[in-house]
């Protein structure tokens, strides 16, 4: 296989790994105010991810790093045209970090209300903002000859796009509320259950008319098979998640938010950010790559380090595996 | 002014923000986990009760260098993505490697030892903070690697075709000697950071709350901090002066615009202070200390240190005309003050020793206190300058001798773009730095800890107890 076609793959698994392990995180955050009904439920639903959270957040890190270093021109391109939706996924996330480690450091409820709201506002602008820019990425944007990005803001809030933001927002919420009644104990746990099935169904049917008008975008075998078995997890882990098999429903969940983003990678490959203007401005896995010099280090690299960051990543969620309920929140 | 300008100033002010972080995030992660191996090794709770205080304290600070930390991978494809296109091939590797080898060991790790505490057995729980700790020192080694090469680009060519810097010996980028001189350089200025804010905490306890139960704490805290703070700041010493010849060799303007040297002189005397025109054709006051810039410079008392008007002779005839000079005054006084900054907190640090030698309680004294509250700010001041030389003093290159940095901004990214971003990034990092202080206040006038001895988890089915150091 070619190294350009490996690292397309490699970025490819990094956003996916992103998209499903911050995705259950931005779910719980997201559902802070609609689940939390009071100070002890919402540290439950923070404490659930409390372990586990940043290093989640190391796979955007990570994935943003390898698309730097495989593929400078996407990188390049992509962070300096999508300005201003990057900017506000930062401030998402700055409030949003700073939020889980801060917000029970006060006793006061108004200081708790406001990282309350930062973690809820945290989660959703950029559950929504990725799903924006995947989409833009996928149904191209207008790039220059010199590959510059030359659309405004306007342009990238298209009704397609659009659709992929609410797509993942719901999913993410979903997978959040699946998450929630997978690690928790008591009244919260059947609340969470309920209403994964609820945000699941909305969920299924944007992500339907969502990965549908992808196909008609662009698409590849692959991607036609990937979208099926997309829709099919996640109606496997909802059919799970009405019967209460937690276990079951999550992993359906992950599946379906993996697939769905394997979907798109499937679909835009050669591609890595085609232009709608000049066919020259497309930039592909071949065009916009590193030398292959460079590439054969990262991928030695990648090889040697994966498994070892999968196995400690695995172990720290085999760790902290238990169900926490208001119970073992301490009373200060 | 120009987006370049606000893309510049963004680039300055995010970078200098997060780096007051930094290294207290370095330094503190290994003194914590110094202080938890001596609990470990010794069982005296002195060690625990100033394990987790310290340990919140690192905590506090440690969220927000993670936060700030993300915007600097974004900032350079939001803001310099020309920069990025052209080193993209040689630059881009060490941040993917620092991201995949140092942030996953150090984020993994915090969270189980955050949440493992009377969870994990014992010895895991230790090793945690220790792997917390080894991946957020190996992280530095990779960024500095990277900024090495744009101080001293190695290991590379230039491809005329593609017009991109393409890498061609990757160890050489890794073993980059600037890279190799300034990573213990940093290193140590971090700890100069870590150990001063221990020094600070515990000394104020021992003033304040005198002969308390916990005095043989802060005792031993601000002992052990005011030792580290000496010893960091001599290798700090030791490193900047190789650091400086290294320089001297690889950007000699950089050198002579520290000194504000504009005449090339063998041998050169070291400027403690001048006050001149900006050109250097007037000097109004000048205290020199004669051959010591040579020596710094070239490790010899008469050795030739080049001035700033040859240089920029060179450079003009070497890359075109234009001005290839820094801004004198930033380079000249951010030297200084880093200089003087790190040496002051070592001068407390040893103040501070002296005051307890043999056992002796801590005087009483108003100055003493400020002069330990004063401590942590000083090395932080110290690293802002330090780095703000160094980034200016490399100015107008984004990559030394390849790249001039107004080549490396976004083209597609507005000047309303720029100046919305850099006013958001700076009116919630100013509102979180009141934030972050008054916290690290609070918690550092809560004082140590009571520590029950918890038992070691031999039943890990123990489901229904309370989770320690919960959010």
């Amino acid at each position: 296989m070619e190294l350009t076609t490996i690292w397309f793959l490699l970025v490819a698994v990094l956003f996916t790994g992103y998209f499903i392990l911050e995705g259950f995180d931005f779910g719980v955050g997201m559902l802070l105010p609609v689940l939390g009904r009071d100070d002890k439920e919402r540290r439950v639903m923070i404490n659930t991810i409390g372990p586990v959270w940043d290093g989640n957040e190391v796979w955007l890190i990570t994935a943003g790093g390898a698309m730097f270093a495989a593929f400078p021109e996407w990188y390049a391109t992509l962070f300096s045209g999508f300005y201003l939706p990057l900017l506000l996924i930062l401030l998402a996330l700055i409030a949003r970090g700073v939020a889980f480690e801060y917000r029970h450091k006060r006793p006061e409820a108004s200081w708790k209300r406001r990282w309350d709201n930062a973690i809820f506002f945290g989660s959703l602008v950029p559950a929504i903002l990725w799903g924006v820019a995947f989409a833009n990425i996928l149904r191209g944007v207008p790039l220059d000859a010199d590959h510059e990005y030359v659309g405004g803001l306007l342009n990238l809030l298209n009704p397609y796009a659009l659709l992929g933001g609410a797509t993942t927002a719901a999913l993410f919420a979903t997978h959040g509320a699946v998450f929630v009644a997978l690690k928790t104990v008591g009244d919260i746990r059947a609340r969470a259950a309920a209403l994964a099935v609820r945000l699941g169904v909305a969920a299924a049917v944007l992500a339907v008319a969502f990965l549908s008008w992808t196909l008609t975008i662009r698409s590849s075998t692959a991607a036609v098979v990937l979208a099926v078995a997309a829709a099919l997890a996640l109606l496997g882990g909802l059919a799970a998640a009405t019967v209460r098999r937690e276990g079951w429903a999550f992993t359906g969940t992950a599946a379906a938010i993996g697939l769905a983003v394997a979907t798109l990678f499937a679909a835009l490959f050669p591609n890595v950010l085609p232009s709608t203007l000049d066919p020259a401005g497309t930039l592909t896995a071949t065009n916009a790559a590193s030398t292959p010099y460079t590439l054969t280090i990262m991928t030695w690299v990648a090889v040697f380090f994966t498994p070892i960051v999968l196995a400690y990543q695995g172990w720290t969620y085999w760790v902290f595996r238990k169900r926490i309920g208001v119970a073992h929140i301490p009373q200060h | 002014m120009d987006a370049l300008d606000v893309a510049r100033w963004q680039f300055g002010v995010t970078t200098v923000y997060h780096f007051l972080f930094v290294p207290l995030t370095i330094g503190l992660s290994v003194l914590v986990a110094i202080l938890q191996t001596l609990w470990h090794r010794t069982g005296d709770e002195k060690y625990l009760k100033l394990t987790k205080f310290y340990g919140k304290l690192f905590l506090i600070n440690f969220a927000m260098g993670v936060v700030t930390g993300i915007v600097q991978e974004f900032q350079f494809g939001m803001n310099w993505s020309d920069y990025s296109r052209f080193v993209g091939d040689i630059f881009g590797a060490p941040l993917a490697i620092e991201a995949l080898v140092a942030f996953f060991l150090e984020s993994t790790f915090i969270g189980l030892w955050i949440f493992g505490w009377d969870r994990l057995p014992k010895r895991l729980h230790l090793a945690s903070i220790w792997a917390a700790a080894i991946g957020t020192n190996l992280s530095a080694y990779f960024i500095l690697a990277a900024n090495s090469f744009m101080q001293n680009p190695v290991g590379y060519r230039y491809n005329p075709d593609t017009g991109r810097a393409e890498l061609t010996d990757f160890l050489a980028v890794l073993t980059n000697k600037v890279a190799l001189i300034t990573f213990p350089h940093t290193i140590a200025g971090a700890f100069l950071v870590a150990g001063s804010l221990l020094v600070a905490v515990a000394l104020w306890h021992l003033i304040r709350h005198r002969d308390s139960a916990d005095t043989p704490a802060y005792r031993f805290a601000a002992r052990f901090g005011s030792w580290v703070t000496l010893i960091s700041a001599t290798v700090v010493v030791i490193t900047g002066d190789i650091q400086g010849k290294i320089m001297t060799q690889v950007q000699p303007m950089k050198m002579a615009a520290a000194e504000g040297l504009y005449a090339t002189e063998s041998p050169a005397s070291f400027s403690v202070l001048t006050v001149g025109s900006l050109d250097g054709s007037r000097e109004l006051f000048a205290l020199k200390i004669p051959y010591l810039l040579s020596y710094l410079g070239t490790g010899d008392p008469n050795g030739t240190v080049q001035g700033i008007n040859d240089l920029q002779a060179r450079y003009s005839a070497q890359y075109g005309a234009g001005s290839y000079t820094p801004i004198i005054p930033v380079t000249y006084w951010s030297f200084r003050l880093m200089i003087g900054f790190g040496l002051a907190a070592a001068a407390i640090a040893l103040l501070v020793l002296w005051t307890q030698r043999r056992g002796r309680a801590v005087p009483n004294s108003k100055w003493l206190l400020r002069a330990g509250l004063a401590m942590p700010i000083l090395p932080l001041l110290a690293n802002s300058f330090g780095w703000i030389f160094t980034e200016m003093g490399r100015q107008p290159w984004i990559v030394f001798g390849e790249m001039l940095t107004r080549d490396g901004v976004s083209r597609s990214v507005s000047l309303t773009e720029v100046l919305t971003s850099f006013t958001a990034f700076t009116l919630i990092y100013a509102v979180l730095a009141v934030i972050e202080v008054k916290l690290l206040i609070r918690y550092a006038k809560a004082g140590v800890p009571d520590v029950t001895p918890a038992p070691e988890p031999d039943d890990t089915d123990d489901a229904e107890r309370p989770l320690a150091f919960a959010y």
